[in-house]
């Protein structure tokens, strides 16, 4: 009874901090169905320089979807970032898995003289953050004439080598010996990895899909440098440019730029976990 | 003899061409995007901005004269150092009574669940909350009024130093969960055998953590550094979000700068920071690879 009682007080303990994650979700899901004067209450002495505190309501007096009506019928220009972002993240998902798989397989399967290096090398340059290879990026994009395209930010992000690490972690997992049989027995290096390689170990390429998916949904630094255009401009970079007097409005773009990225999580929470344990493995 | 010598060397080829092939278009890729521009910048950062003349080090000299780059590297520096040891003290404190558990996954998800949040949905309520009367001084203020020790608190944590703290909240917030799903995947794979041994052996649980399951998970733990560090680059997109270019100086990090160059096209000095920063960061990742193997 004693140990039964220890375990619930421990979990929520645990749960406590669980529920200061969720809080942001509350308050962006609440606010979005908020009537615009009634928001302007209660944000009024944060933004417009009132006295008091800001105040909440649980749910709001006056629900309306007047904001979601004006965001996906009167604004244009929404629709447009959102499927500038939809199209910039299946881009380098698919060019990723294009490149990147294979690139996985050949250090996974084939231990040749100097493959160790080069894989070190890749994780050197999975782990340098944007702001090193900025300039570099930047220079060879002006000379291939891409700045200001969609391509200069995708063609960048297809070559990464996060992806590649993360399927090299599944194909791990599949034991040399039944490569060797399958060598005996005749079949090429091609369809050894059709018919081994991707069934086997897909676990490492989908949660490569998952982290990526999350990763370039918020794309930020990348077009911020790369693309003066704003109509060419990807979702994540949308809300900032709202101002305070439509917070609603804001709150509500908030949760509809949230809903693919909530939706890829609950799909692929296993796949993402995996992805997280991959990429602490070591080669 | 001969004969083993060459069928071993054929099969080396046999295996060299398919390793080839499959990682061709990747390693085209990076050569074009990465690796050849990189040396470009390398060439660029002793060279002036405008005509490329030879300058020697002279770039080097400048940005370690400069204040804002010092200021930045202050920053970055102090920010990595408190936030990391926090993380993986954090992590650990969340994984150990959460391996105990035999359904940890729903916890394990609410944790993970701000992994998946865009930033740019969440700026917005940073801004609720950390403004000079937003919700986490109107806690603090409730709180002192139930106890009687404090008045009204106002503080905009924002254009304070206290920013430099936000900006931590916001960071704990977002990779805690990814600290704990490596830190878990660690302590579960701990023999159970061992634990068993020393509980046989009369060894209480302190000892236990202390002596098996805490030097077991050292791998583990320099994965966490490693990848929290890199993690903790990207908290330049809430600090944008939320400050701008120029933000208040305790949170102007590397990141600000190396922006605020690129928009100044100053490629000069940042070519000479990027060769510094890429420089130490190889430096770091070599020595905790170097520290890893030595524990194997």
């Amino acid at each position: 009874m004693l140990r039964l009682m220890k375990k619930y007080i421990a979990a929520a303990l645990l749960l406590l901090p669980a529920l200061l994650i969720c809080f942001p979700v509350f308050l962006i899901l609440t606010g979005s169905v908020m009537d615009g004067i009634e928001l302007g209450q209660y944000l009024g002495p944060v933004f417009g320089g009132g006295e008091g505190f800001i105040c909440w309501k649980l749910m709001p007096d006056y629900p309306t979807f007047e904001h979601y009506g004006r965001l996906l019928f009167l604004t244009p220009s929404f629709f447009v970032l959102f499927w500038n972002s939809v199209k910039m993240v299946g881009c380098i998902l698919v060019g990723q898995l294009l490149v990147g798989v294979p690139a996985a397989w050949a250090f996974a399967a084939y231990r040749v003289r100097g493959s160790r290096m080069l894989f070190a090398l890749y994780v050197v340059l999975m782990l340098l953050p944007f702001q090193v290879t900025m300039l570099s990026s930047y220079l060879v994009l002006d000379r291939l004439f891409l700045l200001n395209t969609h391509r200069a930010i995708i063609l960048p992000a297809v070559f990464s080598t996060f992806p590649i690490f993360l399927s090299y972690g599944g194909f791990r997992q599949i034991p040399v010996q039944l490569l060797e049989a399958a060598r005996i027995d005749g079949a090429g290096e091609f369809k050894i990895f059709l018919k081994i390689g991707l069934p086997l170990g897909k676990s490492g390429l989908l949660s490569a899909i998952v982290l990526g998916f999350l990763e370039y949904w918020n794309l930020m630094e990348q077009p911020l440098a790369f693309l003066e255009d704003k109509a060419l401009w990807p979702l994540s970079l949308y809300l900032p440019e709202i101002s305070w007097t439509q917070a609603g409005f804001a709150l509500c773009a908030s949760f509809i730029t949230l809903i693919p990225a909530a939706f890829v999580f609950v799909m692929g929470q296993d796949y993402l976990e995996q992805g997280i344990i991959y990429s602490g493995l070591k080669e | 003899m001969v004969y083993g010598k060459r069928a071993r060397l054929s099969w080396r080829n046999k295996r060299r061409l398919p390793f080839l092939l499959f990682l061709l278009p990747s390693l085209c890729g990076v050569m074009l995007f990465v690796l050849l521009p990189f040396l470009d910048v390398m060439k660029r950062s002793v060279q002036t901005a405008v005509t490329g003349e030879f300058t020697g080090l002279k770039n080097y000299n400048v940005i370690f004269h400069n204040q804002a780059f010092l200021l930045a590297v202050g920053n970055t520096l102090r920010f990595t150092f408190v936030c990391i040891p926090l993380l993986v003290l954090v992590g650990l404190l969340i994984a150990f009574p959460l391996s105990g558990f035999k359904n940890a996954g729903l916890i394990k998800s609410v944790y993970l669940f701000p992994l998946a949040m865009p930033t740019a949905t969440i700026v917005l309520v940073w801004k609720m909350v950390f403004y000079r009367q937003g919700f986490f001084n109107l806690a603090l203020t409730k709180l002192g009024e139930m106890t009687g020790l404090w008045g009204t608190v106002a503080v905009d944590y924002l254009a304070t130093d206290a920013s430099f703290w936000v900006l931590v909240a916001s960071y704990l917030w977002k990779n805690t969960g990814y600290t704990v799903v490596l830190w878990l995947a660690g302590i579960l794979s701990i023999p159970n055998e061992y634990i068993e041994a020393a509980k046989v052996d009369g060894a209480g649980r302190w000892k236990c953590i202390r002596h098996i399951i805490l030097p077991n998970l050292k791998g583990s733990f320099y994965t966490i550094v490693i990848l929290s560090f890199l993690n903790s680059f990207k908290i330049y997109r809430e600090a944008y979000l939320v400050a701008g270019s120029y933000p208040q100086e305790d949170i102007y990090l590397l990141q600000h700068l190396f922006n605020n160059w690129f928009v100044n096209m100053e490629f000069d000095k940042m070519a000479a920071a990027a060769v510094c920063v890429g420089a130490v960061l190889l430096a770091a990742i070599m020595l905790l690879q170097r520290l890893w193997d030595k524990e194997e």
